[in-house]
């Protein structure tokens, strides 16, 4: 395979030109390896939560004067929900969970038997066949005058919609690092042109095609790059195990854990292959480019 | 096709300075073989830099093997320059690389495998006598032996055109007499030579015809008619 051909007429080892490019390479795949697994992460959360909660309703009673109003007031409400189309199941939280809801709030409060707590109703919804939820509303609130139903959607879309956006921004992170990436590689390779000037023109006067010397350039470039890759993905692996190690053990409460999907490990490691084919692509047309303009 | 190079009112200047070269108009046609001559600054270098596919001309028109150069893309230039082989006055020879691979580079530029690379070097190698020094690195070889080198190296892919700029501008006269008889045994195979040099005896040791170039302006003195030029097997030379 000429194209990946490692003999080279060029004396790259006299280059200094390119000496730091497995270094810069190796920085910017870190950065782009953690970019990466933050963006699958972020992904991951908003799926777990859009999922989780877009398959629940909470059905809010209000408190009656006494036990025998709430357990009427529960018991037609739970008649309503369970004979609703797409309803797949329907639990009365015991007012014990509820107290344990609440205490974040009202502290020690929450414990006071005589306050009186509204009666939650949990409600599992079938995805593909969510009731209408205007009209189990309506027959909620005609059963149990001034029940409420949540289906989570208004404070779920705000997150969502900084997830994304917070995914978004790594995306685009993610994008910059491959050009400055890329930029690096133009530089190196602009340099190693003016270094090698003299063996070029040698090698033009010999009937060598500009293709021929850019494979020598992509290749080694590809190298390098494959070396830098190598470093940068094996210690943003090592920073991310860290940092799952870390999460489990401190614990961050709401936040869920580092432990990246496996899809996520997979694109880590294919920044070495694409790290690769950048440095030998963009040494390739850099070359090209200005052979181009030379006689 | 019976010309290899053909000149038309070519003029050629550097930038904005005067024109080095002026009005050159002339053919070579093949087989043939010219001695190129002028002082220092004459425009020797230039007009050889124009005939190797260096430089362009400023004005008129240069034509290598029938194609004006004018109408070549980017991508024809490979195609011309492999059948010119360019011995340079200061040989030019990669120094990271050994004799043996300074005289493949032609080859392997067009795509050769090595094997056969393999095959064509170490004969003509053998024949320029340098048999004993295929692994030796450039710096490590005298001048007449880096001169055999860049020879070989510019005749390796069989050239039809044979420019040499000042081959014997580093030699004594003896070694500048064997070179002068391998450049004939070449010319006597086909190849179109013009060799531009200083060297009196050197011009004076054939009857060879001169282009003399003086203040960029060319004139040609026809000493005698060419000897017909024949094919013959590639005798030994002896040692530089």
């Amino acid at each position: 395979m000429a194209l990946l051909s490692r003999r080279t007429d060029l004396p790259f080892e006299r280059d200094d030109s390119s000496r730091y490019l497995p270094w810069l390479t190796a920085f910017m795949v870190f950065l782009a390896s953690l970019t990466l697994a933050g963006v699958f992460a972020l992904s991951d959360l908003a799926s777990t939560w859009d999922k989780g909660l877009s398959e629940t309703l909470t059905v809010q009673l209000p408190a009656g004067e006494d036990e025998r109003t709430d357990e009427r007031r529960a018991a037609a409400a739970i008649k309503i929900l369970e004979a609703a189309e797409g309803v797949e199941e329907v639990t009365l939280l015991p007012p014990r969970q509820v107290r344990d809801l609440l205490k974040p709030w009202l502290g020690a409060a929450a414990d006071a038997s005589r306050l009186p707590l509204p009666q939650i109703i949990d409600v599992e919804i079938d995805r593909d066949g969510i009731p209408a939820l205007a009209t189990l509303t309506e027959q909620l609130r005609r059963a149990v005058p001034g029940a409420a139903v949540d289906d989570h959607g208004a404070w779920m879309s705000g997150f969502l919609r900084a997830l994304r956006s917070a995914e978004a921004i790594g995306v685009l992170i993610f994008l910059l690092v491959g050009v400055a990436t890329a930029g690096t590689i133009v530089f190196t390779t602009r340099a190693g042109l003016g270094v090698h000037r003299e063996v070029i023109e040698v090698m033009h006067l010999t009937g060598a095609h500009d293709r021929y010397i850019a494979a020598q350039f992509a290749v080694r470039s590809m190298m390098l790059g494959l070396r830098g890759a190598a470093m940068g993905i094996s210690s943003a692996a090592m920073v991310l195990i860290a940092l799952g190690v870390l999460v489990e053990f401190q614990g961050f409460g709401v936040l869920p854990g580092v432990d990246l999907s496996l899809g996520a490990w997979i694109a880590v490691v294919l920044l070495l292959p694409a790290t690769g084919l950048l440095a030998w692509l963009t040494a390739r047309i850099t070359v090209l480019r200005s052979l181009a303009r030379m006689v | 096709m019976d010309e290899i190079v053909r000149f038309q009112t070519v003029g050629l200047r550097y930038g904005m300075g005067p024109e080095v070269l002026q009005d050159l108009s002339f053919t070579l046609t093949p087989g043939s073989f010219h001695f190129l001559t002028g002082e220092s600054g004459a425009g020797k270098s230039s007009l050889m830099r124009l005939m190797y596919l260096a430089k362009k001309p400023t004005r008129g028109s240069v034509s290598l093997f029938g194609r004006d150069i004018a109408s070549l893309r980017h991508d024809d230039y490979p195609t011309l320059r492999r059948r010119i082989g360019v011995v340079f006055q200061e040989f030019r020879l990669l120094s990271h690389q050994t004799a043996f691979d300074n005289v493949a580079l032609p080859l392997r530029v067009s795509g050769m495998r090595e094997k056969e690379i393999k095959k064509h070097v170490e004969e003509l190698l053998t024949w320029v006598g340098l048999e004993e020094n295929m692994a030796a690195w450039p710096e490590t070889l005298s001048g007449g032996q880096q001169q055999r080198v860049a020879i070989a190296r510019a005749v390796i892919a069989q050239p039809r055109l044979l420019l040499a700029d000042e081959p014997t501008g580093n030699v004594d006269d003896r070694i500048a007499a064997r070179l002068l008889h391998l450049f004939e045994e070449l010319n006597r195979l086909g190849t179109t030579v013009v060799i531009a040099t200083h060297n009196k005896s050197l011009i004076s040791s054939s009857l060879h015809p001169i282009m003399h170039l003086d203040g960029g302006r060319l004139s040609i003195e026809d000493r005698e008619s060419e000897p017909a030029a024949t094919v013959e097997t590639l005798p030994r030379l002896g040692r530089l």
